[in-house]
């Protein structure tokens, strides 16, 4: 088995913290996550609004890429941790499985490019990674501070389990808040979890967006979250970056630290707050509490 | 027309294109759209749907019968933001999102989609980026649906893009790949195949599937 890592745009700018910590976590867990070289666009939602053909090749590309990579090994698998990236390249891996003329036409523009269609490169979410090829054991002996008495709300947004349910239950999802116990802290039980937090709405129709990021924030703050545990780039930011417009709007006060999963698994595994940039957040409460060390090494309660 | 008859006019039968459900149902899986009960799980399930002219329910009763005018001009797959809700919950199992993105696709194609919309601009510029990069920059993506549909904003959301450049999460950079000629070669003979296939499907014409 072999990860080859794909970050997409958000990973590399607003969502740079994600890769950070993700990668921190993998090195940590001693499994080597090198990226794919040349990788290019996924296609994401914007794309496949004018060309689905197109973003289907675009997506075909990063296969091609990976199985040049992986030399020859041939169970590779892209790991994805931006929720619009996952869906992107699963979309068109199941499309070139589902549809075999589809398939044709995307093989004779690889071709035209000198590059062969790569079918069987898989689109893995690091949660799935996480949960089923690592272990939640594996995690929990990581742990040297735990996050006991820490009260998280875990977000899935939509992508990452909708349309296809490849790893966890589309309508209640629990890979990300079994991580979390595993770390020791207690996992809110909201029906939230998977609602939409208005994509990249907040960013073209503000109000309309906000609203649903609105939404969220307001119903995590009245469970008594003391964080947000997001696994996209895109709803990280959209639930912390708004929140003094959302505020300002709303007349509401919705400050809560919103995180993403691998930082909380980094901190949990005493890793160094900055090599899982902590500092690149902005919400009002940037320090989450502290974790607690666990005595003698061993993890405790849950 | 009165503003609280919210546009919708008479339409007769005659006015209606009979080809236009045929066109959308040619994306793979399309076929299913004819097999909608109208039950409205897809508008209930819709987080979006109190915002749309027309709830998503609508729209597909409204591409069955013809109503292309309408469904193209109409804000409602624009304001669709994927959450695949409504495709997850449909007891018919349409891909109600891959309608909604084959509706967008033709709407652009026929340049008929509500204009200075900022939806519609984002995926505009979104693809033109791409195409010549083969990367999406956050920051220049952004700056360019701005300035097309309102340059105030850029002023509003100067604080937030101070906040996010010192904290590193704001790059200036035009991201790009390497063998951009790989790229461009797939997307030409992309492009070639979809013309050869518009000529060999004249009849219903493959337009939603692009």
């Amino acid at each position: 088995m072999k990860y080859l890592y794909y970050p997409g745009c958000s990973l590399k700018s607003t969502g740079r913290a994600y890769e950070e910590s993700m990668l921190a976590v993998f090195g940590a867990l001693d499994i080597p996550l090198p990226e794919l070289h040349d990788w290019n666009c996924c296609g994401a939602t914007a794309y496949m609004a004018i060309s689905e053909l197109k973003a289907f090749a675009l997506c075909a590309r990063n296969f091609s890429l990976a199985a040049e990579q992986a030399k020859g090994d041939p169970d590779v698998s892209l790991v994805v941790p931006c929720a619009a990236c996952y869906l992107g390249l699963n979309k068109a891996y199941r499309y070139m499985h589902e549809h075999p003329d589809l398939k044709g036409t995307i093989d004779k523009a690889l071709q035209s490019a000198g590059l062969g269609l790569a079918d069987g490169v898989r689109v893995r979410h690091p949660l799935d990674v996480i949960v089923n090829d690592i272990g939640l054991d594996k995690i929990s002996s990581k742990v040297t501070s735990s996050l006991a008495g820490m009260k998280v709300a875990c977000y899935y947004g939509c992508q990452i389990i909708r349309p296809y349910a490849d790893f966890d239950d589309q309508q209640n999802p629990t890979t990300m808040n079994r991580i979390m116990h595993a770390l020791g802290a207690k996992t809110l039980d909201w029906p939230l979890k998977t609602r939409c937090c208005g994509g990249s709405l907040t960013g073209t129709i503000e109000d309309v967006g906000t609203r649903l990021s609105y939404i969220l924030l307001r119903e995590a703050k009245l469970r008594g979250a003391d964080v947000i545990v997001t696994a996209c780039p895109l709803c990280q930011f959209n639930l912390e970056c708004y929140q003094t417009t959302i505020g300002r709007m709303y007349h509401d006060r919705v400050d809560i630290p919103v995180v993403y999963f691998t930082q909380l698994m980094g901190m949990a595994m005493g890793l160094d707050a900055k090599a899982l940039g902590l500092q690149r957040l902005i919400s009002p409460r940037p320090v989450i509490k502290e974790a607690v060390p666990v005595q003698g090494g061993q993890h405790v309660g849950a | 027309m009165k503003e609280w008859e919210g546009g919708h006019k008479v339409q007769y039968e005659s006015e209606l294109d009979p080809h236009f459900a045929l066109e959308i149902a040619s994306i793979p899986g399309g076929d299913k759209l004819f097999s909608c009960i109208q039950c409205g799980t897809c508008s209930g399930m819709c987080p979006l749907s109190h915002n749309m002219d027309f709830t998503p329910r609508q729209v597909i009763a409204m591409i069955r019968a013809g109503f292309k005018d309408e469904v193209l001009k109409s804000h409602t797959t624009w304001l669709c933001a994927s959450c695949y809700n409504c495709t997850v919950e449909c007891p018919r199992e349409i891909k109600i999102t891959d309608i909604m993105y084959a509706v967008k696709r033709i709407a652009v194609r026929k340049k008929i989609y509500p204009k200075r919309f900022p939806t519609p601009v984002l995926a505009g510029e979104f693809f033109g980026l791409v195409e010549n990069h083969g990367r999406n920059s956050e920051t220049w993506l952004l700056m360019r649906l701005f300035f097309r549909t309102n340059p105030l904003k850029m002023f509003k959301q100067a604080r937030l893009g101070w906040q996010l450049w010192r904290r590193g999460r704001l790059s200036l950079k035009v991201d790009s790949i390497e063998r951009t000629h790989e790229l461009k070669s797939i997307l030409k003979t992309i492009e070639k195949e979809h013309m050869i296939a518009l000529r060999n499907n004249s009849a219903a014409g493959k337009e939603a599937h692009v």
